[in-house]
């Protein structure tokens, strides 16, 4: 009986000692977002949310804008994106078999290499190689540009993509396979007018999701973008993101209103990062009450 | 005849960008080795240094990466001690504890975690550190071992997922059977799930630290610097191979530092592919036992 009790205790107190990890995990976001919020707060006095929400930076002239930043983050994630996606679909494609099959397992195999490749050994030869060739082939202009940023990004964020499609395919299964072959579609039918409509959000997640590395990603576009505070009007300007922008004002210890533009900043990336997950999320659970 | 048309577009469409993913990772991976082979030996890691004195310590180095390499380790080492208990917990208490709706709210806090960018990350860190100073510790600055919490917070939701997926892949009768030869909860997941799900985990947890050794945005926020020697506590600022590459990539002078660029990102690559081939081995090692 005691021990009986003194066993039922231990049990509790491991049990609470897992639930505090699984809390900590959970809760260490809000964490996070409250020192965002906190060390924000100073914009919230009159004139000061106008300042940083202006279209301006220009520190000498006491503009601290952080508007072009957004603008060049979301255009080089973007750009990323429309670049990255229908690659991704053309080599899950190959593996799916439009390729040879003795070609998907080492096709694969390489695309889970590249989730290996550190994303700063990506820039630092895309500083040498990419950069010289692209200035050459625009004739000086676009070497440290949104361009280079966005095609090495690109590559970063593909395998995100190819490894969720190939995955949701994958599980659809031999039944597509057979109705498929029964209607007499051939195998790019099947990939292109039945795979990927039935699979539409999957496609929609995959792409969520490698749209949040490519926004979340700060060593490409630091290395690459050019870093220039202006309103991009070509994809071979050059463009600061606002990761690139926290990185870039901390290394060079500016005082106040600079500080307070890098927590405006990184408390944008965190909004937006989430409400990808939760754009996520919702679609899942929409999916999944459907299925139900 | 247009159909017919359209799928060869598609079909070639395919080839080709598989061709092109390749051939971007080919001539990546072959650059980097053709330019950083040269360079690795002794000189690269010592500098005119003498290895023996040079690895104790008793020798700076200068113009070698030891002391960065030192540093990455010491990073993912103390990174892994923060992070691999927690994560493996909250990962156990989410599969085989929690109740169905506490297992989405967690989730999701995690899922949330996950999406948060590292540059973000290091953000807080800085936040973290300027709130001690205002408040309790006047004298905090940015070090090793905020680097290694930082660090640790980034990779903890991945390690958490991955235990999460293995405990609930498992069978469910290796359940009833801990149950059913009168195994308390906590018994029956130390001795029988866990022990099952182990080469799944340990994958995550490996890739866990490879994600923490290539990392290079929270570092850069949270005390990492060009030249500090070996790492010689907790709380001293340190080098690290990823920060030793984004300076040499910004600023190489000569042709023998671009050298030791790709030296020191072949070394990177070399160290991530390692580890990522041991995470990619151990996890179908996992799925396949448990494939049945």
């Amino acid at each position: 009986m005691n021990g009986a009790t003194r066993r039922a205790r231990r049990e509790r107190w491991l049990e609470g000692s897992l639930l505090l990890a699984a809390l900590a995990s959970a809760c260490a976001v809000l964490l996070i977002l409250a020192f965002l919020v906190y060390f924000s707060l100073p914009l919230f006095r009159p004139g000061a949310i106008a300042g940083i929400l202006s279209g301006r930076w220009q520190p000498v002239g006491g503009e601290f804008g952080i508007l072009p930043m957004l603008a060049g983050s979301l255009l080089i994630a973007s750009l990323a994106l429309a670049i990255a996606f229908p690659l991704a679909l053309g080599v899950c494609a190959f593996v799916q078999g439009l390729g040879p099959p003795a070609l998907a397992r080492p096709v694969l195999a390489a695309v889970h290499f590249m989730t290996s490749i550190p994303t700063i050994v990506y820039s630092f030869v895309s500083v040498i190689l990419l950069v010289p060739a692209l200035r050459s082939a625009f004739a000086g202009r676009g070497g440290f540009s949104i361009l280079t940023a966005s095609l090495v990004l690109s590559v970063l964020i593909l395998p995100t993509i190819v490894l969720l499609v190939h995955a949701s395919w994958s599980g659809l299964g031999p039944s597509v396979r057979m109705t498929c072959a029964a209607l007499g579609l051939s195998r790019t039918q099947e990939i292109f007018r039945v795979l990927v409509p039935v699979s539409s959000r999957s496609l929609v997640v995959a792409a969520i999701l490698a749209l949040g590395r490519a926004l979340g990603d700060t060593m490409v576009s630091l290395l690459l973008a050019g870093n220039s505070p202006q309103w991009p009007s070509s994809i071979l300007d050059s463009a600061r993101t606002l990761t690139a922008h926290i990185a870039m004002v901390l290394a060079v210890d500016s005082q106040s209103p600079a500080y307070l533009s890098i927590f405006s900043s990184g408390l944008i990336l965190l909004l937006v990062t989430a409400s990808l997950t939760l754009a996520v999320r919702w679609i899942q659970s929409a999916a999944g009450r459907r299925r139900r | 005849m247009r159909r017919r048309l359209a799928d060869r577009a598609l079909l070639a469409g395919s080839w080709v960008s598989t061709g092109i993913i390749l051939a971007a990772v080919l001539v990546l991976v072959g650059y980097l080795a053709s330019r950083g082979g040269g360079a690795l030996g002794l000189r690269l890691l010592f500098g005119d240094a003498d290895p023996l004195a040079a690895i104790t310590g008793r020798q700076p180095v200068f113009g070698g990466i030891w002391p960065a390499l030192a540093g990455t380790c010491a990073l993912v080492l103390v990174a892994s001690c923060l992070a691999i208990p927690v994560g493996v917990a909250s990962g156990v208490y989410l599969s085989e504890y929690a109740s169905h709706r506490l297992q989405i709210i967690l989730g999701f806090g995690v899922d949330l975690l996950a999406s948060i960018p590292s540059i973000v990350m290091g953000l807080f860190g800085f936040t973290l550190i300027i709130f001690l100073r205002r408040t309790i510790l006047p004298g905090a600055n940015t070090s090793l071992i905020l680097a290694a919490g930082c660090l640790a917070v980034l990779v903890l939701p991945g390690i958490s997922r991955a235990t999460y997926n293995s405990l609930a892949g498992l069978p469910d009768s290796l359940r009833l059977t801990g149950a059913g030869i009168g195994l308390t909860r906590w018994q029956s997941v130390t001795r029988v799930l866990i022990p099952a799900g182990s080469r799944g985990i340990l994958s995550g947890c490996i890739l866990g630290i490879g994600r923490a050794a290539e990392d290079t945005a929270v570092i850069l926020l949270t005390g990492v610097v060009a030249t500090s020697g070996l790492p010689r506590g907790l709380t001293e600022k340190f080098e690290a191979l990823p920060f030793r590459i984004y300076v040499l990539a910004s600023e190489h002078r000569d042709r023998a530092e671009l050298d030791e660029g790709f030296g020191c990102a072949l070394v990177l690559l070399l160290l991530t592919a390692a580890l990522f081939a041991c995470a990619f081995w151990l996890q179908r090692s996992f799925e396949r036992k448990w494939s049945r």
